[in-house]
Order: structure tokens, then C-alpha cells, then sequence
């Protein structure tokens, strides 16, 4: 790889016409139809939501090197892991990769000019800027204290906070998931190029195919829940009030039934990703590709029918939690399949240790612990004792950091070269990559044992037993703050003084290698023919 | 194929599809997919309303009473006539009749559209006002079942409500086609517009067959 790079560091020049200089000027931005800018567009607006979401994970890791609190009070510190879990999940993991790679990729990896429907993608960005400003405008005055799940009695009786402001929020945004969802779809089935036939799309398109049908069919229902709790803090009718004969459990059905499938948005994309990340850096085929690609419509499938797994505790029958166990055991196996995979691609692979698989595989390692520890919490006798603990929270940090959020830094890193034309420095791409892996480890695997030992999530202050493990977990969280500042430093400094990167840096195979870096505004000078399946490595053209 | 090769393109032809086949064919999954959206968002409403109707049976079907079956009824019979009306609207367009015939049908459409929200209004909600039945707001129901009746009026209100918001989008976007009509922007090689505008119509009709048995008629059994 290394004579790879120092030949590509003297040969390509930056293209004299491509989708950054096209137009210049706010409003060519503003008012952009190209799916190229608006992926942009959502980076940028998504980047800060991360960093504001990552600021309140700091400022709660640092109130909890001491048992009693270091930094606020109760009502303070609730309000902190609310807008954190609140800006993370809504504002961040559910668009991060579809809404920036995905809208970026999905028209040039299949052979097409734009989406289906360019203005529907720009209207997307603007519901999706109208709900993080309501979300951040409510946590501005005042804040929200029900946690991200917004579960009544609480948040529609009890709480005084900016509630029915932040559920405003979620709920405009949910319709940008929805236009977003739906524009993918229609440009997936419609707008592939000749011969792209869909077992030869690449994998990340399945990944984001089966996201997309997550987004359609789960994000209205979250929007008639938030919508009649809303309603509910509004007139005061007692929809989920179980005095008046309303039914608390109804919210949390009707909320995991969109944010258990919530989950898979966020690392669906994810394992697309790492798709080609694998291929890439190991110069192989995938192996399997059918079972990836169906266990990408499996998962989405079954991610409808396991929301009771959130309920096992709160008073659901027996019987339905049983089943709900079952059904939730079942999400493992297209889980594993895809592991399972990955893994035998490396094999016999030659593979090299770029920035983006140094993330990928570290997807592979974390997201096997987070789907490992699933299984404790799907089983009903341990959850007992796990549920609402510090294991809960390991668990989904080691999925939706460890596996989302990595495999969105190696997406990042690996079509940075593509979006801006540019090369980052890859030396301290994999440092940042090792320091993120071990800052993460180090905040969240005291959590497991934390969570095993029974401290509860939510809480402003613990036993003093508990605090070694805790000022380990914030010592953690302080390593992989620093880990996510530098690439926001090299990654803006590449944008002007990074070398030109030519239209394929990493000799990676797909339609959006072949042409230049940063693309032209069409995308393709004419509209290519397909002849071969994804991921055709070892057939020559390869670079290393 | 390049921009250059197609020549004179069709009338609101998008430069991002290679044809018009393309395009009409993306526009149609694009609706249909938005409708299966609307589906599940009706859902939520409707899955809610029949738990809460198994939990409280007497209360929901004591606060159907206080529904007036006729004016569903019509309103039901408004609904079908007018989605009879839109599919004219396209029929017409696909047959190549004048433009005229094409804004003619679709007006008459949205006259039976405003009439439905018109019946909705004055009949039904303005009644529901002066009888104090908007829970939260005008509450003043002191019959029998009480909190119940209340549950089911709140019910009837978002889920009517909803689907009049669905309507009045509707008549907005059959403005828009009369305007695209009357500046000859359909002819029997294009109408896409009118054809998924026409889908969206028939499914804000088709909630409207599902609401009304389930708020109005079952009830009555009991």
C-alpha cells in the first residue's frame, strides 16, 4: 500500500470542474437540488448535533467522578443525559450515515445523476434544520428531564420541562426520515444504470434499501405517539393518565415499535459500510454476498416483531414476553451471518491497515460484544436483573458507538477522498482511529461491570463502591472526546491543504471510484453499463 | 446515454431520468410508498382507538352515540362520489379530451371535498361545540361513562381532524392541478401529476371508509 500512495501523491491534479465549484455562493448551497451538496449539508448540520450531544456525555461523565456529584444538581444532571440521549439518537445516529454517505453514494454507486427526487431531498434537510433547532432551542431554555424514551406518566403529567417542545422537534424531523426513506427507495428500484441488476448492487445500497423500509414503515408511528402525547400535556385528556382509564403501556408499545426498528436504522447503514470496507482493504470478494445482502432485509423484517424486549419488566403478560424473547433471540442469527462473513472475506485477504479499516475492524470486535450482550438482556431471567442497569447502557454504547459511529468515521474516512478530492493524513487518521477504540473501550466496559454489580442508569449519585470504576469510565470518556476533536481538525484542514487524492486512492472497485474526485454535478460525463458484479477484486485494474 | 442524445424532451420531463418512462414510473412507487407511510401513521391512531375501544366497550359505544349517523353518511357518499369524480379528472387526461373537461372534473372534485369538510364543520363539529364535547377545551358531557366518553371523543377528534388536514392538502394540490391543467401542462403522454395526485385522493377517501364504520356504525349494535 505504501508504494500505492507515494505514486498517487505525485500524479493526480484536482479536476478543473466538479460539484464544489460549479456554483459558488450561499444560496447555490442553500438551494442546491444536487444530492451531492445536500449530503454535505447534513454533515454539516449533523456534526454539530454530534458535538453538542458528545458535550453533554462529557459534562455527565464528569459529574460522576464523585459519588455524590461533582458538577450539578439531580434535576441538572437529568436534564443532561435527556438532551444527550435526546440530540444522539434523533439528531444524529438516525440520519448520520443515510442522510450523508447515503445520499452522497446512493446515486453514484448505482449509475444515476441524482436521487428520484431532488427537491423532496432538499425539502428533507430543511424539516430535518427545523426539528434539531426546535430540539436545541428547547434545551437552550430550559432543557428536558423524561430521558430520550419520553415515558408517560412523567413526561405527559409530572414533568415541567420543555417536553411537548422537544416532542414537537422529533416529531418534524421523523418526517425528513420518511422523505429520506422514500427517496431512496424509488431511486434504488428505479434509477440503476443498465446492467446494475440488483445482486450486483453493492452491499452498503442493500444496507441502506432495508434502512429505508425501517424509515417508512417505523418513524410514522413514532410521530402518532409523540403527537398524542403532545395532545395529552396540551389538553390535559388523560390518553395515558390510567386514572381516567388511559394506558401508560400504550406509549412505550406504540414507542418501541418504532424505536426498537430505530435501532437497526442507526446500524444498518453501519454494516453496509463496513461491506466495503472489508472488500476494500482486503482486495476480495465478499464472501456470501446473498446472505449479506438478504440478512439486511431479515433484520429489518424482524426488528418489527421485538419490541416487547423493552417491556419485560413493566407489567406485559408472560406469555408475550416469552415470545418476545424468542423472536428477539432470532435477530442474532442475520447478525452473526454478517460477522460470520466479514470474517471469512479477511481470510486469505491481503489485507492493509488504512484509517477506515482500522475502524471497520474495530466495527467487527465492538458490535460483536454490543450483539453479544443483546442476548443477556433478550433472555426474561437475567434482564431482571440487568434491566435499567449501567449494563444496559454498555450494551447499547458498545452498538450505537462502538459499531454505528465507527463504521461512520470509516465511511467518513474512506469517501473523504471522494467528497472533497482530497487526501487527509493518514498517519493521524489511524491514530485518532486507535485512540477512539481505546477511549471507547475504557468508558464503556467498566459500565458492564458496573451495570452486573447493579448501578442503576439514570442516576445523579452512587455508592461510594462504585466510583474506581466510574472515574475509569469518565477517564475514558475524556480519551475518545480528544479521539473525535482530531479528526475534525485534519478532516477541515484536508478540505484546503490536503494533496489531491485522484479519482481512486484506495484502488477500491465500484461505480463511484471510476470517475473524479470530487465528482462533476451530473455525476457521470455519460451514464455507465454495467458488466460486472460488486466487488470484482483480483480481475486486474487493482492498483496494489 | 447523454442529455444530448434525447433531443426535444416532454413536458415536465426532470433531467435526472434518462426518459419518461422513468419518470412516471419513480413518481408512481414514490406515492405508493408515501401512502404506505400514511398507512402506518393512520395506524397508530386506529390501533389505539380499537385497544382503548376492547378496554371501555361501554363507554366507546355510549360516546358513538353521541355521533349523528346521517351526516356521516352523507359525507361517506360526498367521499365516494368525489373520488369518482378524480379518477374522471384522469380518465380524461389519458383520453386526450380537452382541457376544459379535464378542470371540470377536477372542480367538481374539489366543490365535493370542501362540501365534505363544509358537512364536518357547521353539522358535526360546531354542534360537538355547542354541546360541549371537545374534551380538554369545551367539556361539559355529564351523561353516563364520563371519562370514557371522553377518551372516545378525543379519539374522534384526532382522528377526524387528521384525516380533514389530509383533505384540505388534497384540495391544495387540486388547485395546483387545475392551474398545471389550464396552462396545458397534461396531455395523453403525460399526466403523471394527475395520476398519483388521483392515488393520493382515493386514500384519503379510503381512511374515511375505514373511520366512519368504526366511529359511527359499530355501536349501534351493542
Amino acid at each position: 500500500m505504501s508504494t500505492a500512495v507515494a505514486e498517487l501523491h505525485e500524479a493526480p491534479t484536482e479536476p478543473r470542474v466538479n460539484y464544489l465549484n460549479a456554483t459558488y455562493g450561499i444560496r447555490s448551497w442553500l438551494l442546491t437540488l444536487d444530492h451531492k451538496r445536500i449530503g454535505l449539508l447534513y454533515l454539516g448540520s449533523i456534526t454539530l448535533m454530534f458535538f453538542v450531544g458528545g458535550m453533554a456525555a462529557v459534562l455527565m461523565r464528569l459529574h460522576l467522578t464523585e459519588p455524590q456529584g461533582a458538577l450539578f444538581e439531580p434535576e441538572t444532571y437529568n436534564k443532561m443525559f435527556s438532551t444527550h440521549g435526546i440530540i444522539m439518537v434523533f439528531f444524529f445516529l438516525v440520519p448520520s450515515i443515510p442522510a450523508t454517505l447515503g445520499n452522497f453514494l446512493i446515486p453514484l454507486m448505482i449509475g444515476a445523476r441524482d436521487v428520484a427526487f431532488p427537491r423532496l431531498n432538499l425539502m428533507s434537510w430543511y424539516i430535518f434544520i427545523t426539528g434539531a433547532s426546535l430540539a436545541l432551542f428547547a434545551t437552550l431554555s430550559g432543557g428536558v428531564d423524561t430521558g430520550w424514551t419520553f415515558y408517560p406518566p412523567y413526561s405527559s403529567t409530572y414533568s415541567h420541562t420543555n417536553v411537548t417542545i422537544v416532542a414537537l422537534g422529533v416529531f418534524v424531523a421523523g418526517f425528513s426520515s420518511i422523505l429520506t426513506g422514500l427517496n431512496f427507495i424509488v431511486t434504488i428500484h428505479k434509477m440503476r444504470a443498465p446492467g446494475m441488476t440488483w445482486f450486483r448492487l453493492p452491499l452498503f445500497i442493500w444496507a441502506l434499501y432495508a434502512t429505508s423500509l425501517i424509515f417508512v414503515l417505523g418513524t410514522p408511528v413514532i410521530a402518532i405517539t409523540l403527537f398524542l402525547l403532545g395532545m395529552e400535556r396540551i389538553l390535559h385528556v388523560g390518553i395515558f393518565d390510567p386514572a381516567v382509564g388511559g394506558d401508560p403501556l400504550l406509549f412505550q408499545h406504540l414507542f418501541w415499535f418504532y424505536s426498537h426498528p430505530a435501532v437497526y436504522i442507526m446500524i444498518l447503514p453501519g454494516m453496509g459500510v463496513v461491506s466495503e470496507l472489508i472488500t476494500a482493504f482486503s482486495r476480495k470478494k465478499i464472501f456470501g454476498y446473498a446472505f449479506v445482502a438478504f440478512s439486511s432485509l431479515s433484520i429489518a423484517i424482524i426488528s418489527f416483531i421485538v419490541w416487547g424486549h423493552h417491556m419485560f419488566v413493566t407489567g406485559q403478560s408472560i406469555y408475550a414476553g416469552l415470545v418476545f424473547s424468542v423472536l428477539s433471540f432470532l435477530v442474532a442469527i442475520p447478525s452473526a451471518v454478517k460477522v460470520f462473513n466479514w470474517t471469512a472475506t479477511l481470510y486469505k485477504g491481503s489485507i492493509s491497515y488504512e484509517a477506515p479499516m482500522l475502524y471497520a475492524l474495530g466495527f467487527i470486535g465492538l458490535f460483536t460484544i454490543g450483539g453479544l450482550t443483546g442476548l443477556f438482556l433478550a433472555s426474561l431471567a437475567t434482564d431482571v436483573h440487568l434491566n435499567g442497569t449501567y449494563f444496559i447502557v454498555a450494551h447499547f454504547h458498545y452498538v450505537m458507538v462502538g459499531g454505528a459511529v465507527m463504521a461512520y468515521m470509516g465511511g467518513l474516512h474512506f469517501w473523504w477522498p471522494k467528497i472533497t478530492g482530497r487526501l487527509y493524513p493518514d498517519l493521524w487518521a489511524r491514530i485518532a482511529a486507535a485512540i477512539i477504540f481505546l477511549g471507547f473501550n475504557l468508558t464503556f466496559f467498566p459500565q458492564f461491570v458496573l451495570g452486573y454489580l447493579g448501578m442503576p442508569r439514570r442516576y445523579a449519585i452512587y455508592p461510594q463502591e462504585f466510583q474506581v470504576l466510574n472515574v475509569m469510565s469518565s477517564a475514558g470518556a475524556s480519551i475518545l472526546g480528544i479521539g473525535y476533536v482530531i479528526p475534525l481538525i485534519y478532516l477541515i484542514w484536508s478540505m484546503r491543504y490536503g494533496p489531491p487524492a485522484g479519482p481512486n486512492p484506495w484502488g477500491a472497485k465500484g461505480l463511484e471510484w471510476t470517475i473524479q474526485s470530487p465528482p462533476l454535478t451530473e455525476n457521470f460525463e455519460k451514464i455507465p453499463i454495467v458488466t460486472e458484479d460488486a466487488y470484482n477484486y483480483g480481475s486486474g485494474a487493482s492498483s496494489v | 446515454m447523454s442529455e444530448l442524445a434525447h433531443g426535444a424532451h416532454p413536458q415536465g420531463f426532470a433531467h435526472q431520468f434518462e426518459d419518461i418512462e422513468q419518470q412516471r414510473d419513480a413518481g408512481r412507487l414514490g406515492m405508493w410508498t408515501f401512502l404506505v407511510t400514511e398507512i402506518l401513521f393512520f395506524g397508530g391512531m386506529f390501533t389505539s382507538y380499537i385497544i382503548y375501544r376492547l378496554l371501555h366497550l361501554p363507554s366507546f359505544v355510549q360516546g358513538s352515540h353521541q355521533l349523528i349517523v346521517k351526516f356521516g353518511a352523507t359525507n361517506t357518499a360526498v367521499l365516494i362520489f368525489s373520488s369518482l369524480t378524480m379518477a374522471l379528472a384522469i380518465r380524461s387526461a389519458q383520453t386526450g379530451k380537452k382541457k376544459g373537461t379535464i378542470i371540470f372534473w377536477l372542480i367538481l372534485t374539489m366543490i365535493l371535498g370542501a362540501a365534505f369538510i363544509a358537512i364536518k364543520l357547521r353539522f358535526e363539529w360546531y354542534r360537538d361545540w355547542t354541546e360541549g364535547l371537545i374534551p380538554g377545551v369545551h367539556w361539559f358531557y355529564n351523561g353516563p361513562h364520563a371519562p370514557g366518553v371522553k377518551m372516545f371523543m378525543c379519539f374522534y377528534f384526532f382522528m377526524t381532524g387528521l384525516h380533514a388536514i389530509h383533505m384540505v392538502v388534497g384540495l391544495g394540490i387540486l388547485t395546483v392541478l387545475v392551474i398545471m391543467t389550464a396552462r396545458d401542462k397534461f396531455s395523453s403522454e403525460y399526466y403523471s401529476p394527475l395520476e398519483i395526485s388521483g392515488l393520493y385522493w382515493h386514500f384519503v377517501d379510503i381512511v374515511w371508509i375505514f373511520l366512519f364504520p368504526l366511529l359511527y356504525l359499530i355501536g349501534g349494535r351493542y
